[in-house]
C-alpha cells in the first residue's frame, strides 16, 4: 500500500466511528477506540470542528457529525432551481432591457442555456432552452471561466473556433478578458459570436459564493452598444439581476 | 430604459386564499412595488377551513400602505384601486359596528355538503344549474350563508331585520375601503355573484326563489355591479389618511382576474393557471354556454354597462400537489424544481400512467368515489418514469378540460396562455404543448391575477382606453410549440384515459 497521510486517515476514522445513526461521543472514547492519544485525537477533532465537519455539544462536551459533513453531497444546485428562483427577475430584465434574456450553466464543454425570456416585441422568436453555447466567446461563457475553475479549466482545453473576425482565440489574450472580467463583474461578446449581434453577462453565486451560473442579454449590437461600447445602463441591469438571483439563491449582499 | 418608475400608478389589492397582497403598476404593466402579508387558516374541525375578516382586513390596508412606501408613492400617484379576491369565501357582518359575526368561511370548506344534498332533492347537483351555470356543491357561497344563518345563534333574526351584510372577500374590502359604518357601499362584482349559486347568468341579478329556497333573506345581498366601474372613493379610516379620495374601481374573482391579465379578450382565448390546483377558464364571449362536458358556466368580466363575457371553467384539484406530495410523502426530490431534474433522465413514462384522483376526480368527470391510481407498473418503472408520469398527468388532465371546452363551445384553441408556479417547468410546458397540439405561451408579468385587478381599475378611469391598449402591454416571454408524432399523442392518450377508467368507484359510497 502507498504512504497515506496518517492524520486524515485517523480523521476519516473519526468520521466513520460518529456516522450511523444518532452517536454522540465523548474525546475518551473516541481516543480510546480508535487507539490514539486523547492530545492527538483532539487536535484532529477541533481541525474538523473547524471545518465544520464535527461540533461539540455544548452540554455534554460530546462530538457528533456536523452540518456541514450533510451539505457536502447536497450542495450541487439544480438547474431546475436555478431557473425557477430566476425567472421572475430574468422576466423583468427582457422588460426593462427590451432584449433577449438567457441563463446559462457550465455543461460538459461550454455552456447549456437553461432558461430564456423572449424579447419582449411581437417577432417570432424560438425557444432556446437546452442549446448549447461556446465558453471562448460568449458573454454567458467568459462569466462562467472567469468565476469557476472547472469552466476555466474546460476554455483552456476547448478548440476555440473563430466564429467571427472579432472571436478571440488567443489564450493570453483570453486570459486577460478574463481577469478584466473578474476585476469589472461582468464580461461582454461584441460581435465574438455572431455578427452584428452584442451580449453582456453577470455571475450568480449561491450561498457560500461559489459561481453556479451567468445571465446576461443578447440583442443586436445596434440597440446593445453605443459608438461601438455596451451601453452602461444595460450593463447596470444584468448586473442588478445576477445579484437579485444571487440574493435569493443564499448569497449574502456583495 | 430606465429601472425608476414614475407615476401615475394603479394599486391592485390580491385578497387570497392564504394571504394578501398590493401591488403597484405603472401604465406598461410593470410591477412598481409588492407587499404582502399572510393570515391565519383556522381549522375549527375536520373540512372545515375558516378566516378571521378582521384580521383579513388589518392585512390589507397593511399591504396597501406598505406597497405605497416601497413604490415611494403619494395619493396623487395613485388613479385607481382593484380588487381581486379568493373566491366564494363567505362572510357576514353587522351594518352598524362594522364588525363580522363569525369568521369567514373559506372555498374550500366542505361543511355544507350535506346542505347542498338536502336542496338539490331529487334533481340533484344540477337543480339549478341552467340558472346560475353551477351545480350545487359545497364550494359556492350562498348555501354557506344558509349555513351561516342557521347555525349560529341569532343571526337568522338579525338578517331578517336588516342588521346584517353578506359579502365574499370584495364586498367586504369595498365597503371598509369607501367608508364602513360610515356610508360604505356595499356591492358586488358579476363575477364574484356568479359563484354564489342565487345570481342569474342571463340578466345577472338575484334569483329571489332560489334565494327564497335556500333560505337566504335578500336584504343581506350586496348591489351586483360591473367588474370595472367607480364603486366609491376611499374615505376614513387609516388609509383615508392615505389614500382619501382615490376611485376603487375594479373587482373581479381571482381566475376570472387572471383571464383579464392575460388579456384573453376575444372568444376562444383562454388561460390556464397552473398552483397547487389548475383553473383554466376559456373566454365564450357574449354567448352563455350551458356545458354538456362538466365544466362551469361562469361571467369572465363585464366592463362598465359593455354587455357581459361569459366564460368556460375547468378545475383540477391536482396538479402542483402531486409534485409537492412527491416532494413531501414520498421523499423522491429535495425540492419541486428537481421533479424535471428526475423527469429528464429518462426518455419516456416507461408504461407508466399517475392519475392524482387524491379527492376524487373534477372537471369533466365529477367522480367523488374516484381515488389515486399508478397504472402500467412493471419491473422495468423506476422513480423517474414515475417522475415523467407526474408531469405528464398535469398534460393530460388539461387536454381533458381542453376537449370539453372545445366540444361545449366549437371554437378551436388556437394558443393555451399559462401562468403560476408551475411554468417554470420546461418539460411539463413542452409536453403540454405536445398534447394539446397547440402553441402554450407564458407572458412576462408572472402576476396576471393582480395585474387583471389593475387593469379593470385603470380601464374605469381612462388610465387606458380600452382592451386594445392592454393587449399591447401582453408580451411573450417564452412559447413551447408541438413537437409530437400524432400516433404517439393518440396512443398515450388513450393510455391516460384507460388509467383514469381505474380511478373511479374504488371508494364505496
Amino acid at each position: 500500500m502507498a504512504k497515506n497521510i496518517q492524520s486524515l486517515e485517523r480523521a476519516a476514522a473519526m468520521l466513520r466511528l460518529l456516522a450511523g445513526g444518532e452517536r454522540r461521543l465523548g474525546l475518551s472514547d473516541i481516543a480510546s477506540s480508535l487507539g490514539l492519544a486523547k492530545a492527538t485525537a483532539h487536535g484532529i477533532l477541533r481541525t474538523l470542528q473547524h471545518e465544520g465537519f464535527v461540533e461539540q455539544d455544548p452540554g455534554s462536551g460530546r462530538y457528533q457529525l456536523g452540518a456541514e459533513l450533510l451539505r457536502l453531497g447536497t450542495t450541487y444546485l439544480d438547474v431546475h432551481e436555478l431557473r425557477a428562483r430566476a425567472l421572475v427577475w430574468t422576466d423583468d430584465l427582457a422588460r426593462s432591457s427590451g432584449e433577449a434574456v438567457y441563463l446559462g450553466v457550465l455543461h460538459q464543454h461550454g455552456v447549456l442555456i437553461v432558461h430564456h425570456v423572449f424579447r419582449p416585441d411581437d417577432s417570432r422568436q424560438v425557444l432556446e432552452v437546452g442549446a448549447m453555447q461556446p465558453l471562448h466567446s460568449t458573454a454567458l461563457g467568459k462569466v462562467l471561466a472567469a468565476t469557476d475553475p472547472v469552466a476555466h479549466a474546460e476554455l483552456v482545453d476547448a478548440k476555440r473556433e473563430p466564429f467571427t473576425a472579432r472571436t478571440v482565440t488567443e489564450l493570453d489574450e483570453i486570459e486577460r478578458t478574463l481577469d478584466l472580467t473578474r476585476a469589472q463583474g461582468y464580461a461582454a461578446d461584441n460581435e465574438e459570436t455572431f455578427e452584428g449581434v452584442a451580449a453582456v453577462a453577470a455571475p450568480i453565486y449561491d450561498r457560500r459564493r461559489l459561481a453556479v451560473g451567468s445571465v446576461g442579454i443578447t440583442g443586436a449590437v445596434e440597440r446593445v452598444c453605443r459608438d461601438g461600447e455596451l451601453r452602461p445602463e444595460l450593463i447596470a441591469a444584468v448586473r442588478d439581476t445576477a445579484r437579485s438571483v444571487s440574493r435569493d439563491l443564499g448569497a449574502k449582499p456583495f | 430604459m430606465t429601472d425608476t418608475h414614475t407615476g401615475p400608478f394603479i394599486a391592485a389589492i390580491d385578497q387570497g386564499t392564504t394571504s394578501s397582497r398590493c401591488i403597484i403598476f405603472d401604465r406598461d404593466g410593470r410591477i412598481v412595488a409588492v407587499d404582502q402579508k399572510e393570515h391565519e387558516q383556522i381549522f375549527p374541525k375536520p373540512g372545515w377551513v375558516e378566516h378571521d375578516a378582521a384580521e383579513i382586513w388589518k392585512n390589507v390596508q397593511d399591504v396597501v400602505s406598505g406597497a405605497m412606501v416601497k413604490a415611494g408613492a403619494s395619493r396623487e400617484d395613485i388613479l385607481s384601486i382593484g380588487i381581486t379576491n379568493q373566491r366564494e369565501t363567505t362572510m357576514l357582518w353587522d351594518k352598524r359596528t362594522g364588525k363580522p359575526v363569525h369568521n369567514a368561511i373559506v372555498w374550500q370548506d366542505t361543511r355544507t355538503d350535506v346542505l347542498c344534498k338536502k336542496l338539490g332533492g331529487d334533481v340533484g347537483q344540477d337543480r339549478w344549474r341552467r340558472e346560475t351555470g353551477l351545480p350545487l356543491a359545497a364550494y359556492f357561497a350562498g348555501p354557506k350563508i344558509a349555513w351561516l344563518l342557521d347555525n349560529v345563534p341569532g343571526l337568522r333574526e338579525r338578517a331578517e331585520a336588516g342588521e346584517l351584510l353578506f359579502g365574499t372577500m370584495d364586498s367586504w374590502v369595498i365597503w371598509n375601503l369607501t367608508g364602513g359604518v360610515n356610508g360604505g357601499v356595499h356591492v358586488t362584482d358579476v363575477t364574484n355573484a356568479s359563484r354564489t349559486l342565487l345570481m342569474n347568468l342571463d340578466d345577472l341579478k338575484w334569483n329571489e326563489e332560489i334565494a327564497a329556497e335556500m333560505g337566504v333573506p335578500m336584504q343581506v345581498l350586496p348591489e351586483i355591479r360591473s367588474s370595472s366601474e367607480v364603486y366609491g372613493t376611499v374615505t376614513g379610516g387609516p388609509l383615508g389618511g392615505l389614500l382619501a379620495g382615490v376611485p376603487v374601481a375594479s373587482a373581479l374573482g381571482d381566475q376570472q382576474a387572471a383571464l383579464f391579465g392575460q388579456t384573453c379578450f376575444s372568444t376562444g382565448e383562454a388561460k390556464s393557471t397552473y398552483g397547487t390546483g389548475t383553473f383554466m377558464l376559456m373566454n365564450t364571449g357574449e354567448k352563455l354556454i350551458h356545458s354538456k362536458s362538466g365544466l362551469i358556466t361562469t361571467v369572465g368580466y363585464r366592463i362598465g354597462d359593455q354587455d357581459p363575457v361569459y366564460a368556460l371553467e375547468g378545475s383540477i384539484a391536482v396538479t402542483g400537489a402531486l409534485v409537492q406530495w412527491m416532494r413531501d410523502q414520498m421523499g423522491l426530490i429535495k425540492t419541486a424544481a428537481e421533479i424535471e431534474t428526475l423527469a429528464m433522465s429518462v426518455e419516456d413514462n416507461g408504461g407508466a400512467y399517475f392519475v392524482p384522483a387524491f379527492s376524487g376526480l373534477f372537471a369533466p368527470y365529477w367522480r367523488s368515489d374516484a381515488r389515486g391510481v399508478i397504472a402500467g407498473l412493471t419491473r422495468y418503472v423506476t422513480k423517474a418514469h414515475i417522475a415523467r408520469a407526474v408531469l405528464e398527468a398535469t398534460a393530460w388532465q388539461t387536454r381533458e378540460i381542453s376537449d370539453a371546452m372545445v366540444k361545449d363551445s366549437g371554437v378551436e384553441l388556437v394558443t393555451l396562455k399559462v401562468d403560476g408556479g408551475m411554468t417554470s417547468n420546461n418539460l411539463l410546458m413542452q409536453f403540454l404543448a405536445d398534447v394539446l397540439d397547440a402553441p402554450v405561451v407564458r407572458p412576462m408579468v408572472a402576476e396576471t391575477t393582480c395585474l387583471g385587478a389593475a387593469y379593470a381599475a385603470g380601464l374605469a378611469v381612462g388610465f387606458w382606453d380600452g382592451v386594445e391598449d392592454l393587449r399591447v402591454n401582453w408580451r411573450r416571454a417564452a412559447e413551447w410549440t408541438p413537437d409530437m408524432d400524432p400516433e404517439v399523442r393518440d396512443r398515450e392518450y388513450k393510455n391516460w384515459l384507460k388509467a383514469v377508467e381505474r380511478t373511479m368507484g374504488w371508494q364505496d359510497e
